[in-house]
């Protein structure tokens, strides 16, 4: 297995990418109705979308806290999402990636404004190429953002990983497979804080300090495809230099009921 | 002064986290301080207000505050109480002692049942966000006619307009009673199909809501509607 040459001596990996590159991402913002906020991803060929629900008054009480919001995450893979049918349902590993994921968000989210609720979010993995908890991740926080709900910053994450004994960026399903290591870093640019951190395999110190670095350093250039999707639904709606009604104020609202 | 006049000018879109101006303001809404400078919490467009610093998001659920006039649906009944959704991520509760009605105890299905809307306000928002609502006030009332609509709450300013000009327009034109609840509740009633014109401008008012002169582009598309809604009633029904 070690033989497979992922990438040749150019640096060119098997599709054509550099050590540094991403794969091609796109993020839509609000693509569901029903739900409160909610996003799609394309990564590579992982297609990922997002639902969130909430903040929601927690019925199961004793999992309520009464001083803040909590977060739930369901991660599922689709039956369809891989080559070979995978069985339904939550596993070991789907429960640990909601759990990590579940951390990630909460670390972004300001939750004591909404007590005694739960934020909802269920990432459903359509079609997985290795880097689903990356772009689940990413994926969420726009959703996040676009149902409202009061945060820090939002989260982004990408993995780096080891093949061939080079470290590189955003490992693919076959780097992943046969690949010697691999790092799935989440990160909120805004406060520079490491909210995931994961590693599979076997790094020096040097190269881990390399390949976060490299990780990190991507975050943020996904964090501008974040914000260029939530831009991107806003900008949609027609709009004109609004001078009009749009000197908006409080006394406004405090109108609010007029009765008739 | 002169931030005021740049943002009544130009609509500036923030993300969660940008920065938006130094300690020389204050957070107001939509925003949290930090380090010496205040960031934006949500998705939304940026309105200087004096010295505070807000941030109208582009969606967000209805956070009641104390005095609210709201629209809700009564979702179940105790003994003494029933459970009100008004639209928030909290069931409400009216006491019995807080209606209109001298309820006997075990007898508050008698008055509201499940389904029925009522008009009420906001009486009590505590620290844990339990919500208390009452409707023993000047015109609140069970609402027993007419037709809801549900906006998202952050465009309740736009259907109430400037100093209520769109609602007095909406009322005027179409000779409806109209109630616009603070949680996004809007109440209509009046004749089939000018509740039909007004959900359909209210509609419009959603879908255009950052576009300058709406409460004019609404008033034409009524005098329009007026038109084409006899040419239809006279060929269709």
């Amino acid at each position: 297995m070690d033989d497979i040459q992922l990438i040749d001596k150019k640096g060119k990996r098997k599709d054509s990418r550099g050590p540094e590159d991403l794969r091609p991402i796109k993020i839509e913002a609000g693509v569901l109705d029903n739900a409160d906020g909610s996003a799609y991803i394309e990564w590579g060929k992982n297609k990922i979308i997002v639902g969130v629900y909430g903040p929601r008054e927690m019925h199961q009480k004793h999992l309520q806290r009464p001083d803040k919001a909590i977060v739930q995450v369901s991660y599922s893979m689709a039956s369809f999402s891989v080559d070979e049918r995978k069985k339904p349902g939550q596993g070991r590993r789907e429960h640990e990636i909601s759990k990590i994921i579940a951390e990630a968000l909460e670390r972004s989210i300001i939750s004591d404004q909404y007590p005694r609720t739960s934020i909802d979010v269920y990432i459903e993995v359509l079609e997985a190429s290795a880097g689903t908890r990356c772009a689940g991740v990413t994926a969420a926080s726009v959703a996040i953002a676009d149902a409202g709900i009061p945060m820090i910053g939002m989260v982004a994450s990408c993995a780096a990983g080891k093949i061939n004994g080079q470290v590189v960026l955003d490992l693919d399903k076959l780097e992943d497979n046969i690949g010697d290591a691999d790092l799935p870093v989440g990160y909120i640019p805004k406060t520079e804080e490491v909210v995931l951190l994961q590693m599979d395999g076997h790094f020096t110190p040097e190269e881990f300090d390399k390949a976060f670095v490299l990780a990190r350093g991507a975050c943020i250039q996904i964090q501008e495809l974040q914000k260029e999707a939530l831009v991107k639904k806003y900008s949609q709606e027609p709009e004109e230099n609004g001078t009009d009604d749009n000197g908006e104020n409080k006394d406004d609202m405090a109108e609010g009921g007029v009765l008739q | 002064m002169t931030s005021q006049e740049t943002t009544s000018n130009e609509r500036v879109f923030v993300l969660p986290g940008d920065i938006l101006g130094d300690d020389s303001f204050r957070s107001g809404s939509g925003t949290y301080s930090k380090d010496g400078s205040i960031h934006a919490s949500q998705a939304g467009i940026l309105n200087i207000n004096r010295d505070f610093i807000n941030v109208m998001p582009i969606s967000s659920k209805y956070n009641p505050k104390f005095g609210d006039s709201v629209i809700g649906m009564i979702i179940d009944h105790g003994p003494s109480s029933w459970m009100v959704d008004i639209g928030c991520p909290y069931t409400a509760m009216m006491h019995t002692n807080d209606v209109q009605w001298n309820v006997k105890f075990g007898e508050t299905g008698k008055y509201l049942k499940p389904g029925d809307a009522i008009l009420s306000r906001v009486s009590n928002v505590n620290e844990v966000k339990k919500i208390q609502i009452t409707m023993k006030d000047h015109g609140l009332r069970k609402l027993e006619n007419g037709i809801l609509v549900k906006i998202p709450q952050p465009k309740v300013p736009r259907i109430i307009g400037k100093g209520g000009s769109m609602i007095s327009m909406l009322k005027q034109k179409t000779q409806t009673k109209m109630f616009v609840g603070q949680n996004g509740m809007v109440w209509i009633e009046g004749e089939n199909e000018n509740m039909q014109a007004v959900s359909q401008a209210i509609q419009i008012i959603i879908d255009r809501a950052h576009v300058s002169g709406l409460t004019e582009y609404v008033e034409k598309y009524l005098d329009n509607q007026d038109i084409s809604s006899q040419d239809i009633g006279n060929t269709g029904d």
